[in-house]
């Protein structure tokens, strides 16, 4: 009894000189995770649930038509996918054997490019990529974001969390800080949100375009002034994966219109 | 190729009003703005919309610089008789691009 007593007090002891800990509230509870379209005004929000107004279902009109239309090497990606692919996004990114790596959705599209369709991969912010990622998406609206996290995704999972965790830029701050640590509060203009990707591919008023979640990671890298990563990194990848294992059971909300 | 988005009821009764969306993809990029190198990026926009229904001139706007990207354009037409409702977009270099929608008056 005495020696726990003695652990506990050097313990308290320890958190104040040392660096703090990691803190208890390091994932969000289940219970407390919303999704970023809470923080939003009421007309962005009444934007992003008119199927006509949303500028997103531009995208995703677009990617229904590449959907079906054969590249000069091989077959369309319908000829696979009749039935479409409902709830597949919301459990990306995961891991492929084939490659031995964790894949996301716009890796994923370019694997079966090069596997079945015999065509060059898409770069990231194209409008083929983007509009295939939304049509794939958003056919996993409304459907939970669950991704596995175990086996061999686990290694990248803990490298994402890392990142995550991890302060950085000349404003020496982590994801983590703000987006865990501080959301709800406000940061100048804006209401500092959950940090959540369940929207992504995502209209940003501030882009007046679609983007990928990496367009918006390196956005949040390079507002802390640190250096972003280049588009597709392994890294970023990884933060995705964990950003969707953090935001477990948030519904899929893209095409989501964003600040 | 530019997507455009119409809404457009497929029928309506004599003298209902009508509402009539249409959007279309165009960055409306308002000449304003610099890149990452200092440079101008050369406003690229659309300058003129127009809404004919059966042959008639209902709906128009000169756009500005001012306009966001993807313009979304909500207005209401008094359905007179069955017809096509057509839109045209023309940019400043005179490029335009159009789509209609029928509507069935009864």
């Amino acid at each position: 009894m005495n020696r726990i007593v003695g652990c506990v007090s050097l313990a308290t002891i320890a958190a104040c000189s040392a660096p703090p800990q990691e803190r208890a509230h390091d994932r969000l509870s289940p219970d407390e995770i919303v999704s970023g379209s809470v923080f939003l005004t009421a007309e962005t929000r009444a934007l992003q649930a008119d199927d006509f107004a949303n500028p997103g279902f531009l995208w995703v009109d677009r990617g229904e038509a590449l959907f079906s239309e054969a590249p000069q090497t091989g077959p369309a990606c319908v000829s696979c996918h009749a039935d479409g692919l409902a709830g597949v996004a919301a459990t990306y990114p995961a891991y492929d054997s084939d490659t031995d790596t964790v894949l996301n959705i716009e890796g994923r599209i370019n694997q079966c490019r090069a596997k079945h369709q015999g065509a060059s991969s898409l770069d990231y912010e194209s409008d083929e990529l983007l509009s295939l990622t939304a049509y794939i998406a958003n056919q996993s609206r409304g459907a939970p974001v669950s991704v596995d996290t175990s086996g061999s995704a686990r290694a990248v999972y803990e490298e994402g969390a890392r990142y995550f965790r991890t302060r950085r830029g000349q404003f020496n701050l982590s994801c983590q800080q703000c987006h865990t640590e501080n959301w709800g509060k406000r940061l100048r203009g804006d209401t500092l949100s959950q940090g959540h990707g369940n929207g992504f591919p995502a209209y940003r008023l501030e882009w007046q375009s679609m983007g990928s979640l990496h367009r918006r990671l390196r956005d949040c890298d390079m507002g802390v002034r640190a250096e972003p990563l280049p588009y597709g990194d392994p890294l970023y990848i990884a933060v995705e994966l964990y950003l969707a294992a953090r935001a477990d059971g948030l519904e899929v909300e893209s095409p989501a219109v964003r600040r | 190729m530019a997507s455009i988005r119409l809404a457009v009821p497929e029928t309506a009764r004599v003298d209902e009003i009508v509402e009539v969306k249409a959007l279309i993809r165009h960055p409306m990029e308002s000449g304003h703005r610099r890149g990452s190198r200092g440079e101008v990026i050369p406003r690229d926009i659309i300058t003129r919309f127009e809404c004919r229904y059966a042959g008639a001139l209902v709906f128009a706007g000169d756009f500005h610089p001012g306009i966001a990207a993807n313009p979304l354009i909500t207005f209401h037409v008094r359905a007179t008789r069955s017809g096509d409702l057509e839109f045209t977009w023309t940019d400043q270099h005179g490029e335009s691009w159009s789509e209609s929608a029928t509507l069935t008056v009864t």
